[in-house]
């Protein structure tokens, strides 16, 4: 038993927290707005070898920690599914982009608000029960949203098309953007707690720093506790995935090891932590929160985009007490969910 | 602004070379695991909860004594040499998992440990192998009616006269006090010095002349006591570590209960009662209860990572005080919060207490519902708890306001 990183991966998130911090820092962020993308942030990621890599999960999420900490405006939960999923040559180059939607085709064939579809030359999805691949441009514009992210609507049948597998390898796909997710969604958090306390620290009031008030140290208190159990849950549920061990669901004895309900779990309990910090610490920041000029909330919006472009938390909860209770599976999935394993 | 990404990965320091994380328990500690079910499985038995409930004492003597015959006791004293930390983990993680009551065990092996850790070799002769044995329990004279938080307020007084030390005071919640065969005692044996510098720690045959006890009973069932000191006469042979260092003696017994004891799951079984109702009930189907059985269940999950956070790091010779104290703060607040939720899913049946026939999950939604407002008080109060976290996590100034 192991609860900390490997020496490897702790160069790992040395280098890429260097990495992120120099070359993106909160002003690169801004000046990608609205859009949310950074070509040359996207090409010097691609320089440091990360697609097409022997990195396990697990390494990619540490690395993913870092990009979220960042608030980094490039794909990079995207990209990296869709990167382990199709070793297409410009995929391993960072010079296509790749973007997975996590709605199946609706009647007209269109993938609606698809993560990173605004940037994307490479889009996967479900249309009925095939799992597709569909080459072309990328618009480079999208509805303007919450995370300035570059999302957009992609045409399923527009462009090349091929199948590339069934429903079991998009589910598949997408519990390994569900882990990626969390751990940006846990670099975010951090960053927020971060934010928080040093804005507390230099804020003050009545003659003393904000941050001596009981009420606010206790509402930033509440953070790190859970914030260090998401990265856990995180990387459970990543390794699990890596091992590809079926793993059970033994609820009832809290022993749950199925990779699936694990990527799951580790999105809900790191979107709720990611919303909380966030808008605990744009809260004690005061007015200067609410303004544009303070980076709080970049991370608040992101917070949010990040995790709800993925679906409504309810449904993917309902989706898990699927299951872990499967008895009475049949028919309490609701309509938004895909259908999973 | 680095400064906290780092400090929470802290865990980098203490990482083992090349080796990946892993979660999987090592064969020893699954072998060690599978024990420890199998006898709570053969003595948690209705008869048993039964009585607990009726007596209001939430203590099993034939856990206890099986468990230790076993060993498996002796090998969960913190610094005994015999077991690790992950196994104090554990084997009381089974125990609550269970529903077994596990409070008065748990007090007697983390006091052993303190023993181990100071005490002298009578001491360690007199309490460790009573205690091993599943025979002595051992309860804790800390709070008292005018000193929880501010337990360095306390005014219990140990007076020295001649060779012996006289004490006279009241300590509050000294839980199984009725059954414990000794006390450790926090006194105050110097009044100049300040508040927690002039303190001594006692241990205290419970049989000693003078010592009183009354039963305090609780909205849960659980009955715990006040204790009466009236000049009551010791020897130095009861002192417990350092005269005058009592506050340090305390901060031993606290680590290895908030590293690994404490901040564990009460959640498990009220999730397992909560779904066996919703079964009987025939209320699995709904989705707002499914939605909220997934929620408790990942607060379950993420807390039992947070504990076995603190046992992986006490086992690589690490104080896991305060990453206890969140596991502390997160788990219990998500406790309280779940049996709320249950409660008022089950309705009026949710009302009916054990064994009340119509009782929603036989009656432990209802138990829950009065257990769960202890669980963010005890062990350190949610608030104590975000203080410390704040000044000593994040950094943030001392102040009282």
């Amino acid at each position: 038993m192991q609860l900390a990183f490997s020496a490897d991966q702790q160069v790992l998130a040395e280098a890429f927290g260097q990495f992120f911090s120099r070359e993106s820092p909160t002003s690169v962020v801004r000046r990608a707005e609205t859009l949310g993308f950074d070509a040359a942030l996207w090409s010097s990621l691609g320089a440091m070898e990360v697609w097409g890599s022997d990195a396990t999960l697990s390494d990619l999420c540490v690395i993913g920690e870092a990009a979220g900490h960042a608030l980094a405006p490039v794909p990079f939960a995207e990209h990296v599914v869709v990167s382990r999923l199709l070793a297409w040559p410009t995929l391993l180059t960072g010079e296509s982009v790749g973007a997975i939607s996590p709605r199946a085709a609706n009647a007209h064939g269109l993938w609606t608000i698809v993560p990173a579809g605004a940037i994307a030359d490479i889009v996967v999805g479900l249309d009925g029960d095939e799992f597709i691949a569909v080459r072309s441009p990328a618009p480079f514009a999208g509805p303007a949203n919450h995370a300035c992210a570059p999302l957009a609507d992609r045409d399923s049948r527009g462009g090349e098309r091929s199948v590339i597998g069934n429903r079991h390898h998009f589910e598949r796909a997408m519990s390994e953007l569900r882990v990626i997710t969390a751990s940006l969604l846990v670099g975010v958090a951090a960053l927020a707690l971060e934010m928080g306390v040093e804005y507390v620290q230099q804020r003050h009031q009545f003659g003393v720093p904000i941050g001596s008030f009981q009420s606010v140290q206790h509402g930033l208190a509440d953070l790190p506790g859970r914030i260090d159990g998401a990265r856990l849950l995180t990387h459970q549920a990543a390794q699990a995935l890596d091992l590809g061990h079926v793993g059970h669901n033994a609820v009832a004895n809290n022993d749950i090891t199925d990779p699936h309900s694990l990527a799951s779990m580790a999105l809900l309990f790191a979107s709720d932590i990611a919303a909380d910090a966030t808008a605990r610490s744009l809260h004690f920041h005061g007015g200067y929160g609410f303004s544009d000029e303070y980076d709080i909330q970049l991370a608040y919006r992101r917070a949010r985009g990040w995790a709800l472009v993925l679906g409504d938390p309810t449904a993917e909860r309902l989706a898990l007490a699927d299951r872990l209770w499967p008895s009475a599976a049949a028919g309490t999935a609701t309509s938004n969910s895909a259908v999973r394993l | 602004m680095k400064q906290i990404w780092v400090a929470t990965h802290r865990l980098l320091d203490t990482g083992e070379g090349g080796a990946d994380m892993d979660f999987q328990l090592p064969p020893e500690v699954l072998s060690y695991r599978k024990r420890v079910r199998d006898i709570i499985a053969a003595h948690h038995t209705p008869e048993a909860v039964h009585h607990q409930h009726a007596s209001g004492t939430f203590n099993n003597p034939a856990l206890n004594r099986a468990l230790a015959a076993e060993g498996l006791v002796e090998r969960a004293v913190p610094g005994l040499g015999a077991g690790d930390p992950i196994e104090l983990w554990v084997l009381f993680n089974e125990m609550e998992k269970a529903g077994a009551p596990l409070d008065a065990l748990a007090m007697a092996v983390m006091i052993a440990g303190v023993v181990q850790h100071v005490g002298t070799p009578e001491q360690k002769a007199a309490v460790i192998p009573a205690v091993t044995a599943g025979e002595a329990l051992i309860c804790l004279g800390y709070s008292e009616a005018d000193a929880g938080s501010d337990l360095s307020s306390l005014t219990t007084r140990a007076t020295r006269d001649g060779d012996q030390w006289v004490i006279n005071g009241a300590k509050m919640w000294t839980t199984m006090a009725h059954e414990a065969r000794w006390v450790i005692l926090l006194a105050r044996t110097d009044p100049s010095l300040p508040r927690h510098r002039g303190l001594t720690m006692f241990l205290l045959p419970m049989n000693t002349p003078g010592v009183r006890v009354d039963p305090v009973h609780t909205m849960a069932t659980e009955r715990t006591n006040a204790t009466f000191y009236d000049d009551v006469r010791v020897g130095d042979d009861c002192v417990l570590g350092e005269v005058n260092g009592g506050w340090q003696v305390m901060s031993v017994a606290l680590s290895f209960e908030r590293g690994v004891m404490g901040g564990s799951n009460p959640g498990v079984p009220l999730l397992r009662h909560s779904a066996q109702w919703a079964h009987d009930s025939g209320r699995i189907n709904e989705p707002a209860v499914r939605e909220k059985l997934a929620r408790v269940a990942i607060d379950n999950h993420v807390a039992a990572l947070l504990t076995q956070r603190s046992a992986w790091i006490a086992a690589s010779g690490g104080m896991p005080g305060l990453e206890g104290s969140m596991t502390k703060l997160f788990a219990s607040e998500a406790y309280q919060q779940a049996s709320r939720w249950f409660q008022e899913m089950a309705g009026a049946e949710g009302l009916l207490q054990l064994q009340q026939p119509g009782a929603a999950a036989d009656g432990w939604i209802e138990y829950d519902a009065r257990h769960s407002p202890v669980t963010t008080i005890y062990g350190g109060t949610s608030e104590i708890i975000r203080n410390n976290i704040a000044e000593r996590h994040l950094g943030l100034p001392r102040m009282r306001r």
